[in-house]
């Protein structure tokens, strides 16, 4: 097969594990690949080789490169820009997807300054126009406003997805690997200062199911019910902006327009009325169960199910229900 | 070395002075509770009040921290857009910034972040400095882009996503702490530094009457796109380009489950595992 393409896919990982938002990204790739007689290779920057390069062909890499030097052992955007400016100088590449995690936003823009080239952030849909070009599908204003871009000008055109869009399963495939070592600059004073702090917790961004709370929770202190469901169903606790600003929870907790924006399989709205800024960081989710006392509550024109009730009476039949079919 | 290649001024305008010189950059954002429509491929949303954006506001409050702990500093506002952005860079001037830089022009409609930052590098030619800081995003446009390639652009070390700063005590370095997913992350950082600010670093304080007042009296100098020579400036030529804006689908109104409390929370169990396959 010719290739006429060339897809990057850069991958994410923390101490030694894959990011699974690299593996939607990777799959993402390939689909668009796949249209336009395309080659996707998985660009993973580490120490050394490590990571399970299967699992990289196996969503869709035709070839995996390994770039290895102690020094990128862990992300540091200086190191990952200088290690893959160096490489788009010798190797062509017409598209450059990242996942739009806070690192991929970041190293995006480098890449873009130092290469002048254009960036979509947080694609949630891609596609090949009738010309054989990428076009990508990002929210604006937090998902109150969709916009279609494409690109022009010098490549490669660079772009993020947001978690949780992509996910497709693995398959059986044949790829290559390939390990190179990695030329960088002296450690910087921040190489050396820097410490990660990243913990088992499951980010609001990544879990399949988001159980959030707000006001109607009534206090701190009953946030357990939600943690109780959120561990029963592998998923992650969310937050209303009213509850963060009572410092009831963490803001990286919060969900809508000036926190983040999630888009779960399941999202559960607990005791939230669904201000305008919730729904739009919220309302991109795939089911929405809305539990609430007020049978007027905004919350309930986007949700799929609703359940009028006091949110502390329900959470704990729910909880059980749940228990008792995942046989926990 | 490829890195900083690009960068117009790097090592011409740090201040290095006795006091400590912030830039901040403001932009003017739709109010977040606006309900919005879409009118000739632009979102409008009549009646409604425009507002900092809140990341930036997170910006102007670190700024003005920092003068509370260090008098000597000075505290300038950035900011590109129309004769309308006024109204957010007087309330950030009362909030505690010394002066303003307003960015304003016909040519500057329409600019992408690669350009954006191109044209907030070349006013920043003209403004000496230790410290940046900009919003992590700004909520209209949501690409977390332009604080980044601004410091790539002047050559200069970047933290984004930032939820603490610690200064050594001569203000000569900074511990920052950063945001990932399910994490967070610390360095030192030497300055000049640009930062991009996430809630959680602080709590952005109302003006107050005295600095409404005060406020009245600040500097805010015009540059306009000749002022700033951007004929000789690289602008990228448009390399995003907008096919189509559209509101996205309203969901459909779901079903309110009836019944006792331990018939709706079977009912719901058995509905998201046999009709959704979601647990």
């Amino acid at each position: 097969m010719s290739v006429d393409c060339v897809l990057g896919v850069v991958i994410e990982h923390y101490h030694g594990e894959t990011k699974p938002v690299s593996l939607e990204v990777l799959s993402a790739a390939r689909k668009l690949a796949d249209q336009i007689s395309g080659k996707v290779i998985a660009l993973c920057l580490c120490q050394s080789a490590n990571l399970e390069a299967n699992l990289f062909i196996q969503h869709g890499a035709d070839k995996v490169l390994f770039l290895t030097h102690p020094d990128l052992q862990h992300y540091i955007h200086e190191n990952y820009a200088f290690a893959l400016l160096r490489l788009l100088e010798k190797s062509s590449f017409d598209y450059l997807l990242l996942p739009a995690t806070n690192n991929g936003k970041e190293l995006s823009a480098v890449l873009s300054a130092q290469l002048g080239v254009g960036v979509a952030t947080d694609c949630i849909a891609l596609s090949v126009n009738k010309e054989g070009y990428v076009e990508a599908v990002r929210p604006v204003s937090s998902g109150k406003a969709h916009s279609m871009v494409r690109f022009s000008g010098k490549k490669p055109h660079i772009l993020s997805l947001r978690p949780n869009i992509f996910r497709s399963p693995p398959f059986s495939r044949q790829g290559e690997t390939i390990e190179e070592k990695a030329h960088l600059p002296e450690l910087s004073q921040r190489v050396q200062d820097l410490v990660i702090q990243v913990g088992s917790q499951l980010d609001i961004t990544e879990a399949r199911i988001v159980v959030s709370g707000g006001l109607g929770m009534q206090g701190p202190e009953n946030f357990k019910l939600l943690e109780d469901l959120a561990e029963v169903l592998g998923g992650a606790v969310g937050a209303s902006r009213p509850v963060v600003d009572n410092r009831w929870r963490d803001y990286s907790n919060q969900v809508g327009q000036t926190g983040r924006t999630v888009s779960p399989d399941l999202y559960f709205a607990c005791g939230i009325s669904g201000a305008v800024q919730h729904l739009a960081g919220m309302s991109s989710s795939g089911c929405i169960v809305a539990i609430n006392s007020d049978p007027n509550a905004a919350i309930f024109s986007v949700a799929d199910y609703g359940i009028v009730g006091d949110v502390i009476q329900v959470l704990p039949s729910l909880t059980r229900e749940f228990k008792k079919i995942l046989a926990l | 070395m490829q890195i900083g290649s690009r960068c117009d001024n790097i090592h011409v305008n740090y201040n290095f002075g006795v006091g400590m010189k912030i830039i901040v950059c403001v932009k003017q954002v739709l109010d977040t509770a606006a309900q919005i429509q879409i009118d000739n491929g632009s979102i409008v949303s009549p009646g409604s009040s425009r507002i900092i954006n809140p990341y930036d506001e997170f910006a102007i409050e670190e700024a003005v921290c920092i003068k509370e702990k260090k008098p000597d500093t000075e505290i300038t506002l950035l900011s590109l857009g129309p004769e309308g952005f006024k109204d957010s860079i007087k309330k950030a001037l009362a909030m505690g910034a010394d002066k303003a830089v307003h960015l304003m022009d016909d040519k500057f409609d329409g600019l992408d972040s690669y350009a954006l930052a191109r044209v907030l590098g070349r006013s920043i030619d003209k403004i000496p400095y230790d410290l940046i800081l900009c919003g992590r995003q700004a909520v209209d446009v949501d690409s977390a882009q332009t604080g980044p390639a601004l410091a790539t652009f002047l050559g200069i070390p970047f933290v984004t996503v930032v939820t603490g700063i610690d200064f050594s005590d001569n203000f000569k370095s900074a511990k920052i702490t950063r945001q990932v997913e399910g994490g967070s992350e610390v360095c030192v950082l030497p300055l000049p530094l640009l930062l991009t600010c996430q809630k959680g670093l602080n709590e952005p304080r109302l003006p107050s009457l005295k600095g409404i007042m005060a406020a009245k009296k600040k500097e805010v100098l015009t540059f306009s796109a000749s002022d700033l020579d951007i004929d000789t400036l690289d602008m990228g030529d448009n390399r995003v380009i907008e096919e189509n804006l559209w509101l996205p689908p309203e969901r459909k109104e779901g079903i309110i489950l009836q019944g006792t409390g331990d018939e709706i929370s079977g009912e719901l169990v058995r509905l998201l595992r046999e009709e959704h396959k979601i647990i």
